[in-house]
């Protein structure tokens, strides 16, 4: 989130006051510090939940285990849906930098998009879990990784309706100082949901089918 | 409507209808007055919708007042029921109804006096001392408030609406799994912590950001004062505990909702990882709550001591050693849990450890009190009898961190009388401390003395005779939350320990009165400097109330103890500094967001617990509404131009000259 991210933060200054004369932080400053705190504390969440998850990992109470659930093809689909719409969203970042309606709309739909297909992706794959008698109230295995991972997935659907709401807003409103740190806000959040994902995959998809 | 029926209210229970018909009729005679003496506008306007923290945190301050008494009397009823009970005779509570009651004690008195009264305190004081005009935040902070307001009323419709958990204030599965709780009671516990602690992870991350980035020029991080300190470790300690508990409750709702296998006692599910999970949470949040009560006695000695804070550096490293080490004892709440030797070992030693910052700070208040021109009043007080109390219950803490002596006093009422020891003699007198000594900043006017020292007595005493037969009839053996016992020998403590709570009670009458007597007095007894005790931090620099925006001039900090130096030299000149030029700034503009988010998570919680899945849905689109419609705002403040500013801070100028006159330029 490198350049991106510093094109945001250097043209929304501009607008937002930069430091005031009193030696207080901007507003954007305080905004995106406060949302760094917030993602630490959701992760914290996540990783209670990838503790029980580790705790429960090998409790499959006679039922199938992850090495006989797991479509690692699927998963790779998922990742590079939303690692892409990580990408995406940069350049939304970027096209909002220069002001640019048209682009910044068309760089959050695309994310909008790869997010709706990567939550699609998982429901299928939930489905038919659960169609197959591997469902959450089959082992205290699947309870966790259904938790687990769908607890990530409704963060991205959180994403989406924010995301939306947040197009929405930029279409009436334009690029102003709030809706820059929104925006900010957004692409913070949309990356650390990248980084959890990294983890789901790792410690659920890659050990579990690997077992 | 879901599980909701007729049946659901207890009409064949006297002691709930009766409680809940006084709470109704207490509630509806309060709105009435409110309604008829025409002073909803002015409540609608200046304090419900109101984004100030000093206001936030009066608020946050009388919802843990109101609810101190709620819990005050379940504890009435247990220890009533503990001293009729014995002998083998049976009481006037039934079993089902006692284990609500003292779930219900425990949850209220940690979620919803403990904590409200800590964030109150934080909320008012910390921006005042650093000089700054308000939180990063400010409408977050309306939010916060009214979520935790949100959880208070579902735990308090439970006494009418169906019934409270029957589980302990952790509600430990497997007995709080559907199974063994089938009814709304654990469901009820449930949502009302998780929207609360929504709440209180919004104020954790709102005032933790507010501390690390907004200060007044020249107020370094070593400069605050100590008190912000504390606020600071407690707040990292709220962002970095409570998302464990969101996650964990969590869990137990997937168990009891949709038929999970997290702690279940089949298909592979592990009660014990709940008790991890939830005391991982459940240490630091120990100090979350005592760490902002350590700050408030810091400034409270120092500042009746005359002294500045011995070992201030000393002090902040203890602080943060704590929030640290906080997070490395949790297992000590579960030695029988069988982790073996080498785990038990660890920890034990790790629970040592941690009483030695406690240590350092202990003596730092010794030192600052030593050689001081020590003034006797109520916050000192409080401070004094903290003191003690807090070194017998850390020592029985220590005590009970040597696992094998841990194995014979586990779930005993010995540790019944340990953590009272601490949360009373800790949390709670530094709240009462905190509360003697700002109140005259948030309102204008010094509680009055006497009443003070009469319920200072009252509690101190009280404590003393509830609790210390506690630590005796737990070395007898008796066990925590029986609700009878049968043991003759356990007789004369237990009814010495109701005796107790009778003067405990007699302790909150004299507050009650001691806040009725000032209000009544109070042209008697204005604060006009704003500077009642001769402080030392920031906030004393301000008018008492001080204005909306805390500072006309953000004061520029050249030293420790910002206020007092401006203070001795502004004597020792006889004049105050030149005054400065006054620049408009912008507030921001008050918003009902906080109350109609409120609003929605308590009609989604209610539904939730009912299994009224329409109203769930309602629930849920009214708060996403709410939050369109605030982030669809086109003004967000407002600006207090530079003749306002002037003409407020011209009169705080002219009664601190007139205040010089009064004092004597030092030799």
């Amino acid at each position: 989130m490198s350049s991106s991210e510093a094109t945001l933060t250097d043209r929304a200054a501009v607008h937002d006051q930069g430091a005031k004369p009193s030696g207080q932080p901007s507003k954007r400053i305080l905004v995106g510090y406060g949302f760094w705190v917030f993602l630490l504390s959701d992760i914290i969440m996540f990783s209670a939940i990838f503790a029980a998850y580790a705790v429960l990992s090998g409790a499959t109470a006679g039922g199938p285990s992850g090495a006989q659930l797991f479509h690692l093809n699927v998963a790779a689909i998922e990742t590079a849906c939303l690692l892409l719409s990580s990408f995406t969203c940069g350049l939304a970042a970027i096209a909002a930098g220069v002001r640019s309606q048209q682009w910044t709309q068309l760089g959050l739909l695309v994310t909008g998009l790869l997010g709706a297909a990567f939550v699609a992706l998982e429901v299928r794959e939930f489905a038919a879990m659960i169609a197959h008698g591997a469902g959450p109230q089959r082992s205290a295995f699947l309870s966790a990784f259904f938790a687990l991972v769908g607890c990530h997935g409704i963060h991205v659907s959180a994403g989406l309706l924010w995301l939306g709401t947040m197009m929405a807003q930029l279409y009436a409103k334009g690029f102003r100082a709030d809706i820059m740190r929104r925006l900010l806000c957004f692409n913070l959040f949309w990356h650390a949901l990248d980084i959890i994902w990294v983890g789901v995959l790792t410690v659920v998809y890659l050990l579990g089918a690997g077992q | 409507m879901g599980k909701l029926t007729w049946s659901a209210i207890p009409f064949d229970q006297p002691i709930p209808m009766t409680a809940s018909a006084v709470m109704l009729l207490g509630i509806a005679a309060v709105l009435v007055w409110v309604v008829l003496k025409g002073h909803l506008p002015y409540l609608w306007r200046e304090w419900i919708t109101s984004v100030d923290h000093k206001r936030i945190g009066v608020m946050y301050c009388m919802l843990a007042a109101v609810m101190l008494v709620r819990g005050f009397i379940d504890a009435l009823m247990m220890r009533s029921q503990l001293a009729l009970s014995t002998g083998g005779a049976a009481g006037y509570l039934p079993p089902e109804h006692y284990d609500q009651i003292f779930s219900a004690h425990g949850t209220i008195m940690i979620f919803f006096v403990a904590m409200p009264f800590m964030i109150g305190l934080m909320n008012f004081v910390a921006p005042l001392q650093l000089g700054i005009r308000d939180v990063a935040f400010p409408t977050l902070n309306s939010v916060s408030l009214w979520l935790t307001a949100s959880g208070v009323l579902l735990v308090n419709v439970s006494l009418i609406i169906g019934e409270f958990a029957r589980t302990g204030w952790l509600a430990y599965p497997p007995l709080s799994e559907l199974q063994f709780s089938p009814g709304v009671g654990v469901d009820y516990y449930l949502w009302a912590l998780q929207i609360s602690g929504v709440g209180t992870l919004l104020s954790g991350i709102n005032l933790a950001t507010t501390i690390l980035k907004m200060h007044a020029p020249g107020m370094s991080y070593t400069r605050m004062p100590i008190f912000c300190w504390t606020a600071l470790a407690s707040n990292l300690l709220i962002v970095a505990a409570f998302p464990i508990l969101t996650a964990t409750f969590a869990m137990l709702l997937l168990d009891r909702y949709l038929g999970f296998h997290f702690f279940t006692n089949e298909l592979g599910g592990n009660p014990m990882m709940y008790i991890n999970l939830i005391w991982a949470w459940g240490h630091p949040e120990v100090y979350i709550l005592v760490l902002p009560a350590f700050g408030v006695f810091s400034e409270v000695i120092s500042t009746f001591s005359g002294k500045p804070l011995f070992g201030y550096r000393s002090m902040v490293a203890a602080t943060m050693a704590i929030c640290l080490l906080s997070f490395l004892v949790w297992l000590h709440h579960f030695f029988t849990m069988g982790a073996g030797a080498d785990v038990n070992g660890f920890f034990g030693i790790m629970t040592m450890i941690i009483a030695v910052p406690t240590g350092v700070k202990i003596f730092n208040w010794l030192f600052t009190l030593y050689g001081g021109r020590v003034r006797f009043t109520v916050p000192l007080l409080w401070s004094l009898a903290f003191m003690l109390t807090f070194v017998i219950g850390g020592m029985t803490g220590v005590l009970m961190a040597v696992p094998p002596a841990d194995f014979v006093l586990h779930n005993s009422v010995f540790l019944v009388a340990h953590f009272h020891n601490v949360v009373i003699g800790g949390v709670l007198f530094g709240a009462f401390a905190g509360y003697t000594y700002w109140f005259p900043k948030a309102f204008g006017f010094t509680l009055d003395e006497r009443w003070g020292k009469a319920a200072f007595w009252c509690w101190v005493i009280g404590f003393y005779v509830a609790f210390m037969p506690l630590y005796g009839l737990g070395l007898l053996g008796m066990t925590r939350r029986m609700q009878h016992s049968v043991e003759p020998s356990w007789t004369p403590l237990l009814h010495l320990a109701a005796v107790g709570a009778l003067i405990i009670l007699a302790g909150i009458v004299c507050q009650a009165v001691q806040l009725v007597v000032s209000i009544r007095t109070r042209q008697r007894r204005w604060d006009v400097t704003g500077d009642p005790w001769d402080g030392r931090t920031l906030e004393w620099a301000t008018p008492s109330p001080p204005p909306s925006f805390n500072f006309s001039v953000m004061p520029n900090v050249t030293g420790e103890e910002a206020y007092w130096g401006t203070k001795q030299r502004a004597i020792k000149e006889q004049r105050l500094a030149d005054e400065p030029q006054y620049v408009p700034i912008e507030m921001p503009l008050n918003s009902p967001t906080g109350f109609v988010t409120a609003f929605f998570t308590t009609v989604t919680g209610f539904a939730l617990i009912w299994h009224i899945w329409w109203q769930v849905a309602f629930g849920l689109l009214g708060a996403f509404a709410t939050f369109v419609v605030f982030a669809w705002r086109d003004r967000v403040e407002h600006e207090i131009t530079a003749e306002q500013l002037a003409k407020i801070d011209r009169e705080r100028r002219r009664v601190r000259t007139e205040a010089l006159a009064n004092r004597v330029p030092p030799a």
